[in-house]
């Protein structure tokens, strides 16, 4: 509109990159809010979880009736579900304890050996990554049912740990490809044997990494069903509770129990996060 | 010599432990279950046989071909819609967000809920879109319904909103890195050059960013496909997913070999997708050197 006193080619000139600031004004508009819908969405079934556990009414519908801790202290009181979180916490433990030991290995040696069949092996490894946790559970539980094993919280902790094992072996090749070689080969070069050089050089160089690897396959662990609903005998894991208990229908009580749970891997798993990234110095 | 035989020693030391356990716990069992496939159901369990009755009935019986059909309808649009979401925010955090803080802080917003219980997530679309939910009560509440409906929950509507929902970090995650490692020199050489805005994002930053979509597409179709937790909270009778008959075919339905045959088969589909999908990425990656 400026430019309408000036000649015609100048005139197109300017005009163009008045459209185009426009343009990019609007797209900038657009890309805001399309922004802001995505963190509503991502956050808005987070708050009603969060909103609702403290809610007077039984059941989940606006308005909002009053302000209540009942339902936490109903779950205290509930005994099965304190027994489920504490099957939780035992299979989480070890199911982790056990994708680490094998797993930083089994990283090690895909990121430093090289052996015959090691694309098979990483494929292998990987596959639960890709994988249906569905296909991991059922083809564990028929190794278990042909070697004759009853199904436990033992089984369960088994299956997590192979499931696991995609997402430790990721993390911790990804520090390790990170990781400069040359102190090993001076500790080498100083006459320390493989085994020193990984426990007094490597190992302590990718702690964070494992630190924060470790917090994150608990919390999957802690929520994982797909594997637990095959592998598990008669006790319940939380989220297997949980389940049971959402095909009865819906209480508030679940919903203070998803507030803790939410909260405790919030936590857990905004650490984890730095732990990983946190390593740029080298 | 010796150091060569303490060095193999190590070596043995480090890779038999993860070889072993891959061998037992992956390998060994997708190989029983590649067997079962072959052998035929006699109830109340089944004997080994060698025949390929399973795999015919899959593609012959309309109940599991449809079940196949609508679980990849739904996985791709879920892929789909997870990128229209994820694509365009991934976007906007590499090029419209000046600061690194806001960038990091917006970044990690994203990935947080990935990792955040997926069974409380999914089951929270549950109370919202409900008959006596949240949407509902809210739409009644403020007089645009004059009663609640059910048109929200129990079919492929509440089941692409849930799956969407939960897999928009993942394409967040890829497309992020595919933008932010675009030369800015190109963007700018094409500004400078007079091409448009919207051209220059059709040109050069969406070919350039395709790995990423690609990548974002595959992991989302891929865990869709298997899902079991979504359909079975949110899903309704008509929204069985294959998950779902594999979990039935090994539990009351008691049919081993035919659970197993559609495990190869789900199997080889996502194998597949991903092998195409890395084919892609690798020739996408070839355009940019």
């Amino acid at each position: 509109m400026v430019t309408i006193d000036q000649s015609d080619n100048i005139a197109a000139g300017t005009r163009r990159p008045l459209m185009d600031r426009i343009a990019e004004r609007s797209g900038s508009d657009f890309l805001i809010t399309l922004a802001g819908c995505v963190l509503a969405f991502l956050y808005l079934p987070i708050a009603v979880l969060i909103i609702f556990s403290f809610n007077e009414s039984r059941t989940l519908t606006l308005p909002l009736q009053g302000f209540t801790l009942d339902w936490y202290s109903k779950m205290f009181s509930n005994a099965d579900l304190l027994a489920a979180i504490g099957n939780s916490l035992y299979v989480a433990t070890f199911a982790v304890s056990l994708t680490l030991v094998i797993g930083i290995p089994a990283a090690f040696a895909l990121d430093r050996l090289s052996f015959p069949g090691k694309t098979v092996f990483r494929r292998l490894i990987l596959m639960p990554i890709a994988l249906p946790g569905v296909i991991t559970g059922i083809s564990m539980l028929n190794l278990f049912r042909v070697v004759g094993f009853n199904l436990s919280l033992e089984t369960v902790i088994l299956g997590h740990a192979t499931a696991l094992l995609a997402v430790t072996v990721t993390q911790i090749y990804a520090r390790l490809q990170r990781l400069p070689r040359s102190m090993e080969e001076a500790s080498a070069d100083l006459g320390a044997s493989p085994i020193q050089t990984f426990f007094f050089v490597t190992l302590p160089n990718i702690k964070a990494a494992i630190v924060g690897t470790a917090l994150i396959c608990f919390t999957l662990s802690f929520d994982e069903i797909p594997v637990t609903f095959f592998l598990t005998g008669r006790d319940n894991t939380l989220p297997m509770y949980i389940w049971s208990t959402l095909r009865r229908g819906i209480t508030p009580e679940i919903n203070a129990v998803g507030t803790i749970i939410i909260l405790v891997s919030v936590v857990l798993i905004v650490f984890s996060v730095w732990l990983l990234h946190e390593p740029k110095k080298d | 010599m010796k150091l060569q035989t303490r060095k193999r020693i190590a070596t043995l030391g480090v890779l038999s432990p993860p070889v072993l356990w891959a061998l037992i716990f992956l390998f060994i069992p997708y190989l029983i279950m590649f067997t079962y496939s072959f052998y035929l159901k006699k109830f109340p369990t089944f004997e080994p046989a060698f025949q390929f009755g399973n795999y015919a009935q899959l593609v012959t019986d309309a109940q599991y071909y449809q079940v196949l059909f609508r679980t990849a309808k739904i996985s791709i649009m879920v892929g789909l819609f997870s990128v229209l979401l994820g694509y365009p925010f991934a976007y906007f955090l590499v090029f419209k967000i000046k600061s690194d803080r806001v960038r990091a802080m917006l970044y990690m917003a994203v990935i947080v809920p990935l990792w955040v219980s997926y069974l409380l997530r999914a089951y929270t679309w549950k109370t919202i879109l409900g008959s006596e939910g949240i949407l509902n009560s809210f739409l009644v509440w403020s007089g645009i319904l004059d009663a609640p409906t059910d048109i929200f929950l129990y079919n492929q509507f509440s089941m692409v909103v849930t799956l969407t929902y939960i897999y928009v970090p993942f394409i967040v995650m890829p497309a992020y890195a595919s933008l932010e490692k675009i030369p800015r020199s190109l963007i700018e050489a094409s500004k400078d050059l007079g091409v448009r805005p919207l051209r220059t994002f059709w040109s050069i930053t969406l070919p350039l960013s395709s790995p990423g979509i690609a990548a974002g597409m595959t992991i989302a179709f891929c865990l869709t496909f298997g899902d079991f937790i979504a359909p079975a909270l949110v899903g309704g009778p008509n929204g069985f997913m294959i998950a779902n008959v594999l979990t039935s075919q090994f539990g009351a339905a008691l049919n081993w070999p035919l659970g197993a045959a559609l495990s190869i088969v789900t199997l080889l589909i996502v194998l597949t997708i991903i092998s195409l999908s890395d084919t892609l990425q690798r020739s996408g990656k070839l355009e940019l050197e």
